[in-house]
């Protein structure tokens, strides 16, 4: 049998102290937004779930071409394990902007840019689990998961333009904002949860991943020793 | 009663090196134009598909003017989401009547076991497919036209059609030989497909729209040009990874 | 004309075929008997290359698969349980379409030609549809041979056939189909096998167990022989 490797468990001691450090950073040491207020504070975690989930998609359309490419079952695994994790970070990421949404524009929802792709995207990757699920064999499981992620992949970013271009009220954050947008400027102190936000989930999603990951390859071997006993 | 007529015209000789073979494996178009052309006339002889694409539409266009009360101002800005509504749907059920043909009497083994390249196979389902697809639409648009008062036959708008079915057929096909392949079949192509095609379906709307309400035509060009781009982008990539879809 | 070593195949974690070595001469006839499980469709499909071998070699009509599988299925005809017909067209335009997808020149001389060879020249006009469960299968046969393959390959061609149809069948198999071609058969039907055939393998649990040709068999019957080769 495999052992957890220590560095995994490292790995998990890491997690749950910058997870503990970001939520500090995000709820005490941050300033209060002048003109959000306290539920601005929502936004470190926000992002920094956005920011994996998103990092998980990209991750699992490469994987999946990879695999395509190699045929080996382990980058099946890491694309499942990609999928599965940014799957979960996403829909956190849509709770905490539905929280933020509700007292910023008084609404629960918008049919914002973001919101609508964020939704869209979601609803592919639970397509590829059920895609996934009608499949038996699992070569081809893993080989039309890859096709379908790779096409999620690329559709995606369509449909967040074409969306662009019914209006929107979202904030952009980092980077050149249009004039007319409203526009959210950060502090210093500010800008250190934000980025820690960042780095403490990128932490958290590797040590998901690997989990997910070791979990998958413990699956692959409890098949097998059942074919031995049925043998 | 057969075998002995049939004695004499294959009585060839037991030698195994034939001289020549009359296999010349057909070229790429000519390979699509078959399949395309044993769809269109076994299509052409039952109406199964598009009689049911049809009547669908109709039914869907119907429970649209009772939901959204279509009365002559509302009309206008929702008539070009009503119709991708329309094809988009009716557009699911025939990808999944294409494809179960193939499918149910093992006939998609009767087209890999053809001396042509896969993507042959891929191009001749997606050109029936969107064939289908404009038939049914090119009915559908004066009907509705004639049922809402709203001139729809215009060159432009076809155009717009055209770009927008050609994206949906193309991610359609592949993802219908997908779906054809798992425990869960008909049910699961829309699922797969209805977020995969979105940038299809919601810019031909967005174009369609500025079309109708007479909006400058820069307005019309973004949305136009992201269905080419998807249109092209997604060909390319339907082309490249049909083989990982046919394969065992 | 069909030479397979060490072949596997895998499915996912299971191994239908292990290490299966297997060799056909041209004009030889080998019923590959087995039972159910045993890995028999699988050969076949990797054979009529639709389906890849997980390792080993293939080699059919001096080409190699998968790397070769066009050229393959230039010679290759295959028969199946499923008709692989369009029930909404013709007997004469299913027979069509496969020519045009196979590049038949001279193509409606070699239609008609076929249609009288499997005994349908008279309903060449009629759907498919409207045929018997017999006649849509020796339409297959006649769509197995439009392009004159040198290798056929019967995938229990008798499934969901009476006693009437099964012997129409053998004869379109026998004078049609295997005459001068090298075939390779999986079936149920001993009968029907120990008829036809000129060797017998027995596939067992993804190998060829044994291997016996129609005039080792001449003592002891087919039956005898395959309940043994499953025994040891």
């Amino acid at each position: 049998m495999q052992n957890k490797p220590v560095l995994l468990t490292i790995l998990d001691a890491a997690s749950i102290i910058v997870l503990g450090i970001a939520t500090y950073l995000a709820l005490v040491f941050a300033p209060t937004e002048a003109v959000m207020g306290q539920v601005q504070r929502v936004f470190y975690f926000h992002i920094g779930t956005a920011w994996v989930g998103l990092l998980g998609f990209v991750i699992a359309a490469v994987a999946g071409v990879a695999y395509l490419i190699t045929k080996d079952s382990r980058w099946d695994r890491f694309e499942v394990a990609a999928v599965e994790v940014s799957t979960v970070f996403f829909f956190i990421t849509i709770v905490l902007g539905s929280i933020w949404a509700r007292p910023a524009w008084n609404t629960w929802w918008t049919w914002d840019p973001r919101l609508t792709t964020a939704a869209i995207t979601e609803l592919i990757y639970i397509a590829y689990f059920m895609l996934r699920k009608g499949i038996e064999d699992p070569e081809k499981r893993a080989r039309f998961g890859a096709v379908y992620t790779l096409l999620g992949g690329i559709s995606a970013p369509i449909t967040f333009m074409v969306i662009r271009l019914f209006r929107t009220i979202h904030p952009i954050v980092i980077g050149s904002a249009n004039a007319n947008q409203e526009k959210m400027s950060m502090t210093g102190d500010m800008k250190i949860a934000f980025f820690f936000g960042l780095f403490a989930f990128t932490v958290i999603f590797i040590d998901l991943i690997w989990h997910r990951i070791r979990l998958g390859s413990l699956e692959e071997k409890v098949e097998q020793l059942k074919l031995k006993v049925s043998m | 009663m057969m075998d002995k007529k049939t004695a004499t015209i294959d009585s060839r000789p037991q030698t195994m090196n034939r001289p020549s073979s009359i296999v010349h494996r057909p070229s790429f178009v000519k390979a699509t134009l078959a399949i395309v052309q044993k769809d269109l006339s076994a299509e052409f002889r039952s109406f199964e598909l598009i009689s049911a694409m049809l009547v669908f539409s109709l039914l869907v266009i119907i429970i649209f003017n009772f939901a959204l009360e279509l009365d002559i101002k509302v009309r206008e800005s929702v008539t070009s989401g009503v119709l991708w509504t329309t094809f988009a749907f009716a557009g699911t059920l025939g990808l999944n009547r294409s494809m179960s043909v193939e499918k149910d009497r093992g006939c998609m083994d009767g087209l890999l076991l053809a001396p042509v390249d896969r993507s042959v196979i891929y191009f001749g389902k997606a050109i029936s497919n969107l064939i289908f697809m404009l038939i049914v639409e090119v009915i559908v648009l004066p009907v509705y036209s004639m049922l809402y008062n709203v001139n729809l036959f215009r060159l432009d708008l076809l155009g717009v059609i055209l770009l927008g079915s050609i994206g949906y057929a193309a991610v359609g096909t592949l993802l219908s030989t997908m779906s054809a392949q798992t425990r869960t079949r008909e049910v699961l192509l829309p699922i797969l497909l209805f977020p995969v095609a979105m940038p299809v379906l919601l810019a031909s709307v967005k174009a369609c729209n500025g079309l109708l309400t007479g909006a400058e035509f820069s307005e019309v060009l973004t949305p136009l040009n992201l269905l080419i781009v998807y249109d092209v982008i997604f060909i390319a990539i339907a082309f490249m990874v049909f083989d990982f879809v046919v394969e065992e | 004309m069909i030479e397979v070593k060490k072949l596997v195949k895998r499915f996912g974690l299971k191994t239908i075929l292990r290490g299966l070595n297997f060799s056909v001469e041209p004009g030889e006839f080998v019923a590959l008997l087995g039972p159910n499980g045993a890995g028999k469709t699988t050969f076949l499909r990797i054979l009529a290359t639709l389906s890849r071998p997980s390792l080993g070699d293939v080699k059919i009509a001096g080409h190699h698969l998968p790397a070769d599988a066009a050229q393959v299925r230039a010679k290759l005809g295959v028969v199946s349980h499923m008709p692989l017909l369009y029930p909404d067209l013709t007997a004469e335009e299913n027979l069509r379409f496969y020519a045009r997808m196979y590049g038949i020149g001279n193509m409606e001389a070699r239609i008609s030609e076929v249609l009288e060879m499997v005994g349908l020249e008279n309903r060449r006009k009629d759907l498919v549809r409207t045929f018997s469960r017999g006649m849509q299968q020796r339409l297959a046969i006649g769509r197995a041979v439009i392009h004159d393959p040198e290798v056929m390959l019967f995938d229990e061609p008798y499934t969901g056939l009476d006693q009437d149809a099964s012997e129409m069948l053998d004869e379109v198999l026998r004078s049609v189909a295997a005459e001068g071609r090298t075939v390779v058969m999986t079936s149920h039907d001993l009968a029907r096998a120990e008829d036809l055939a000129t060797r017998f393998d027995i596939l067992s649990r993804g190998v060829i167990t044994a291997s016996a040709t129609q005039k080792e068999l001449k003592q002891t019957n087919l039956l005898a022989f395959y309940k043994q080769a499953l025994a040891d």
